[in-house]
Order: structure tokens, then sequence, then C-alpha cells
């Protein structure tokens, strides 16, 4: 028996790739809610000091180099679609640097303030959530870094030709992380102090 | 296209491999399959654990003042027991059901992430060993405790390092998050199969509603799942770092864990409940040889489930104080749940309306299900009534009410998927006169244990006590309760015998025995490794219909 209808019309679906990292990010920005929740919950109920008003300063360089670096690894997706390897690695090198800086001016903030505030995680309220948040969000952030480097050692070795598709599910992971930097920043740094 | 398309030309018999390769392939596999099955035979494993769990509690409450169990024993028990049937027997049960069946009924090879899956599978169950290895390990260095023992939803502060020493909690945070990423991933794959790999023609308002169904329950997965973890992490946290995420004398919150907890355990509730659902949804229109009454309703129902149950969660906090706007709000929202659960009754019931029912085993387990679910629903509606609530809460009524949901609708269904499509997967009958033993037996426990701790909690027995005295009128229901597990236990045994008998001997089973409707049962069985030879077109909701039925097909009509 031949089909008696003809199938409507060509059949596509979407590619399964993106709907997995699609849910993916959907259940990490859960859990980033519930913390984000948490440290609205606990603003101003610390029982000692020191507060976030006194000790916080706001990184406004750190923002910049990660909010670029979505920038940055847009450009090298392009360049990886368009098969220009060069251009893949340069840019897929510089959102690596952005991205470094960015956990260096994070590492420093903490340095100070554990040295020369006494805050940590064990302090009050505010450190407990302020770290696990921050380092939440960082944690995010080496993950990152260490996939975007294995891509730019595979490119260097020459082995990322055609894998256009693959780069572009680590460029959305990559722009969630900062997506979260955005809520995150405003939370802690803005309304949180 | 004659009936047979779909069918691989020839199966031969697979070789006999010598046994430590045969394992060594089950280890090794990332069929959907092998996984599929490897995840139900691990949940009716705990499901025995957890019976056993539950048998001793009853045998130490069937009397007053019993000195069977000492109190620290109990309550690891009724840890371990809540624990284990939530996430290392509902959840398996979904994933592997889902696992199996969802390439099969979508007409596809194998799930979209293969290697995921078998992640899935193997993190779940080392979770799964991890939270039993407390037994042996769970002293620490304190020397306190040895399994949890701070009850399923574990209530922080009870659980920071001052209250829980020993490292018993740890290991019980630890396996929830490993279970939990094992959930995740599975759920995942569950979404990205059925969004991008369905066969030619299955469009969404075609799927089967087993496939609808297991859609919206991973997608709850994957927005129910993170406020566990997120919970865990920070309870990790405060007893390894000192943070004080639930610490009251920092100033922390002491019920700021329940709302987390709650976020994912009422929606929780309904992820473990819709893969029964799901089966139902597809054994009744079969036995009833009608199409589904209401489809498009049905589906509805269940994503207005899936969205209502996540705003409901604090009706499990009544009793801890909350203001009262919020007291009717959660009152209120919990009633609604029941205008799309009566829906589905409805449709179920309207699906048997006038049928040509065959009383086959699966069929009886899904009209059990009917009757105790529905009983299990009028109960929650109660519950939800605040003022009843904070009257019976942390009684045996609420224990009747959720074990009447679990066991006697969830368990029941997923008892009925088990002889339904146990011919599918083994390629043999599992025994209907065995099956109905197992049923009856199921049926007359369930009730002589459940209805009459309905009447104890209603006289005021406590639930999570270990003994009581005697003279408060709970002797005879907790003795007729404990009486009821017998009969239970002897059902399960019957399943157990069914099973083992049947696949040595039990009569072959074709690939289609239940003359049903949808693409699973247009393959051999057991299906072959790539499932279809030739991948299935189809042009309604019930393809096989269409083939066995050329000259009047259900595309003329949808």
């Amino acid at each position: 028996m031949t089909p008696t209808v003809p199938l409507e019309r060509e059949w596509t679906l979407p590619d399964r790739g993106r709907v997995g990292v699609l849910c993916l990010i959907t259940t990490e920005f859960a859990i980033f809610t519930i913390f984000v929740v948490a440290y609205v919950f606990y603003i101003g109920k610390s029982l000692s000091g020191p507060t976030p008003s006194q000790v916080l300063e706001t990184p406004i360089w750190a923002t910049i180099c990660l909010l670029s670096s979505s920038v940055t690894v847009g450009i090298a997706e392009r360049a990886l679609k368009g098969n220009r390897i060069r251009q893949f690695q340069i840019w897929t090198g510089a959102t690596i640097l952005l991205g470094l800086e960015f956990l260096r001016n994070t590492a420093v903030e903490w340095r100070h303030l554990i040295n020369d505030f006494h805050l940590t995680i064990t302090t009050n309220l505010f450190g407990t959530t302020f770290y696990s948040l921050v380092g939440l969000h960082a944690s995010h952030v080496a993950i990152g870094l260490t996939l975007l480097l294995l891509s730019l050692v595979l490119g260097l070795r020459g082995s990322m030709h055609g894998q256009g598709r693959r780069f572009e599910l680590l460029a959305w992971y990559w722009h969630f992380v900062d997506a979260v930097w955005v809520v995150v920043f405003t939370v802690v740094y803005v309304i949180g102090r | 296209m004659a009936t047979t398309t779909y069918f691989p030309e020839s199966v031969g018999k697979a070789e006999a491999l010598p046994l430590p390769s045969r394992l060594h392939e089950w280890i090794v596999t990332v069929d959907h399959k092998r996984l599929g099955i490897m995840y139900i035979a691990t949940a009716l494993f705990f499901f025995a654990v957890a019976g056993v769990l539950a048998a001793l509690m009853r045998w130490q409450l069937a009397v007053p003042n019993n000195t069977l169990l000492p109190p620290d024993v109990f309550n690891r028990l009724f840890t371990m027991h809540g624990t284990t049937m939530v996430f290392l027997v509902g959840m398996p049960f979904f994933a592997g059901l889902a696992n199996y069946l969802t390439p099969l009924m979508i007409g596809a090879r194998d799930m979209a992430f293969p290697r995921l899956n078998a992640f899935g599978f193997w993190i779940f169950l080392f979770g799964g060993i991890l939270l039993y290895f407390s037994y042996v390990a769970g002293e620490g260095l304190a020397g306190h405790g040895s399994a949890p023992d701070v009850g399923w939803f574990a209530y922080a502060p009870l659980t920071e390092r001052a209250f829980s020493r020993g490292s018993s909690t740890d290991y019980w945070i630890l396996s929830i998050i490993l279970t939990g990423i094992g959930t995740t991933a599975s759920a995942i794959n569950v979404i990205a199969t059925i969004i991008s790999m369905r066969c030619k023609g299955m469009t969404l308002a075609r799927m089967p509603l087993f496939v609808w169904l297991m859609l919206v329950v991973s997608s709850m997965v994957v927005f129910i799942m993170p406020p566990l973890t997120a919970g865990q992490i920070m309870l990790l946290l405060d007893r390894f770092l000192g943070a004080h995420f639930f610490d009251t004398q920092a100033g922390g919150s002491a019920i700021l864990w329940q709302h987390f907890f709650w976020l994912f355990g009422h929606p929780e509730v309904y992820v473990l409940m819709l893969p029964g659902f799901a089966c139902a949804s597809e054994i009744i229109p079969v036995f009833s040889r009608k199409p589904m009454f209401g489809r498009a309703a049905m589906i509805g129902a269940t994503v207005g489930i899936g969205m209502l149950s996540s705003g409901v969660w604090a009706h499990h906090m009544f009793s801890v104080g909350m203001m009262a706007s919020s007291n009717i709000y959660f009152a209120v929202a919990s009633m609604a749940v029941g205008i799309p659960t009566g829906i589905k009754i409805f449709n179920w019931l309207g699906t048997m309306y006038g049928g040509k029912i065959r009383f086959d085993t699966a069929m009886l387990f899904c009209v059990g299900f009917l009757f105790q679910f529905l009983i299990a629903g009028l109960t929650g509606i109660m519950l939800a009534v605040a003022p009843f609530d904070w009257q019976v809460t942390d009684s045996y009524f609420v224990v009747a009410h959720f074990h009447y949901v679990l066991l006697g609708g969830l368990l029941f269904t997923l008892f009925g998927s088990l002889y339904y499509w146990f011919p599918k997967a083994t390629g043999k009958m599992l025994n209907e006169t065995l099956g109905k033993w197992h049923f009856w037996l199921l049926v007359i426990g369930f009730h002589l244990t459940f209805d009459t701790l309905h009447f104890a909690g209603i006289l005021g027995m406590p639930r999570r006590i270990y003994t009581y005295a005697p003279g408060r009128g709970w002797e005879t229901l907790n003795l007729i309760a404990s009486i009821g597990v017998i009969f239970q236990a002897a059902g399960v045994a019957f399943l157990v015998w069914n099973i083992i008998r049947s696949l040595r001997k039990g009569k072959p089973a074709g690939n289609d025995p239940w003359d049903a409707w949808t693409l699973e049962w247009a393959t051999t069985s057991p299906p072959p490794g790539y499932n279809f030879a030739v991948l299935p077109e189809v042009r309604s909701s019930r393809p096989l219909w269409d083939l066995k039925h050329p000259e009047d097909p259900d595309w003329r009509y949808e």
C-alpha cells in the first residue's frame, strides 16, 4: 500500500544538541535562582559585621572583561562556521584571556576580603551567602574556561573543522554564564549594598 | 504497506556468548532498551529492600509497647524507607519506562544522547549504593549513628552538624545529589529525544499520551531538581565549611530549608505520579478497545497539573505558622490541583464507558488504581483545608493519604505496566493466573493496611513513633494494618515468582499480544538493537490501527 495521504511538508525537527543544552541551561539557571533567593532573603539579617556596604567594591573592570568575552566568543563562533580557523584561534584565545582576567579579579577581591576584613564563609550570613553565590558563578566560569581551552587546543591541532555547531553550544553556555553574572552583579553589588 | 513493514526481515537468535562477555555487554551498553531494563530491575530490587524495611516497622507497631526494634533503629528504618521509595524506586521506574518506551513509541532508533543515558544510570546506581553503604560506614569519626535517621525530608536545622553528628547525614546528602544528577540527565535526554527524534509524521498532536506525559514529567524534573540540589549544597557548606544557611544561632532561618525542600518535594509527587498516569493512559484504551476519550483534555490537564503543582508547596507547611494569607493561598491552590486531576479520572472512565473491556491483569491493576487514586485525591482535598491539616498533620492520616497516592495509585499502575510491557521487553507473556493472585492479594493487603491507618491518624496517632501505649484505641487498627503487610508481601512474592517462571517458560508473546495501537508493538518482541528495520511514518495517533484497518484508518477523522 502506498501512502494515500502525502506527508504535509518536509519533516525537520530541532537539533537535539540545542534542545539538550537549552535544558541544561534552564536547570542551571534554576539552581542559581535558589542561591539568589537565599542571598536576597538574608540581606541585612547578619547578626555581626562586616556588612556589604563596608567591604564590597563594585567590580567594574571584571564585569567589562566578562561581558566583552561574550562578544569575542560570538566572533570566534562565526569564524569557525566560516572555516576561518586562524581567526577562530585568535578570538577563542581572547575569550579565554578575558575569562581568566575575570577570575583573577575575583581572586584578588576574595584575598582582600579575607585578609583585610576577615570575612570568610563562617563569619556571618553575608559571608555565607556571598561566597557561595559568587563562588558558584566563578566555578561555572572555570568550567566554561576549561571547555574553551579544550576547543582552543583542538583548534591549534587543526581538529575543529566542521565543529561549528558544537562550538555554538559551548558559546551558548558561555553567554549563559555571562547572563548569570548580570544577575549576580545586580543582586550582590547593587541591591545588596 | 502490510503490518509487517516495520519488522526487521530476520532476527537471528543471538549467539550464546559466555557469561562474562554477556555481563560486559550490559555494563558497557548505551542501548536505551537495556538501560531501561537495568533501571527497572534496580528499581524493583530497591522496592524489595524498602518493602522489607516497611515490614519491619509494621511488625514493631503491630502491638503496643513492642520491644522488637530500639527507637534509633526505627528512625533509620523510616528514613531509609522513604528515601529509597522516592529516589531509588519511583524515580528510576520513571526513568526506566521513559528510556525503554519513548524511542519505540516515537519511531526512533535510540535516545538523543545514548552515552549521557548510560552516565545517568550509573551515577544513579552509585548514589543508591552510597545511601546503603552508610549502614556500614556511617559511624564516622564521632561514632554517632549509622544509616541516616533524619526523615526523608531531613529538616534543617536538625540536620546541622550540631544536632546530627557523625557522617550518616552526609551520606544521605551526597546520595541524593548524585541520584538527582542522574535523574536530571535522564530527563534532559527524554526531552531532547521527544523534541528531536520523532519519526516522520509524528507531530505533537499525534504523539502517544505516554510520550506526552513523559515530556511534561521531564520538563518538571528540569525545574524542580535544582531547589533540592541547591538546598543540599547549602547544607553541605553548613556542615563542612561552617556556613550558616540554616543556622538559627547566626540569624539563619529555621524554615528556609522547608521552603526549598517542598519547592522540590511537592512537584516531585507529581513527577512520581504522572508516569503512573502515562501507563494508565496507554493500558486503559487498549483494554477497553476504544481510543482515549478526550485526548486533548488529557494533555491539557497534564500540562495544567505540571504548572499548578509548582505553586502549592507550602501546603506541607501549614503547621509551621505562616501568614493567614499564605495559608489561604496555598489551601486554595492545592484544591485547584483537584480540577485537572478530576478531568483525568473522567478521561479514563469515559474511555472505559461503552468499551469492550478485557480484564487482563494489566487492566485490573489500572482499575484498582482508578478507585484508589480517587480516594487518595479526596483525602488530599481534605488535607488541603488548612484547619483540618492542623488537626491531622504529622499523623497517620497523612501517612495513609500519601501511601494511597503512591502505593494505591502509582504502584498499581507500575505493576500494570509490568504486565503490559513485559512481553515486549522479553518476548514472554507473564502468567495471568499468578498475575491475578498478585493483584487480589495486593488489593486485600493494601486496604487492610492503609484504610485502617486513616482512622488511627484521626484518633491522633502521630507518624514516626516507634511504639505506643495501650488504651488509646489504636491497638486493633495497628494490628490489622500489620496483618495487611503479610498479604502485600505474598502478592509481591507472586510477582517475583511470575517473573522468574515466565522468563524461563512463559508463553511466547508474539509482536503484538494485546492488539494495541502504538508503535512499540510494530516491531519484534524483544525489539532488535536498532528497533525498526524501516523507520515508520505515521498519519494519526494510532498508527497501528491504521495499518491493521486500511479500510477505516484514523487519519480520516483526525
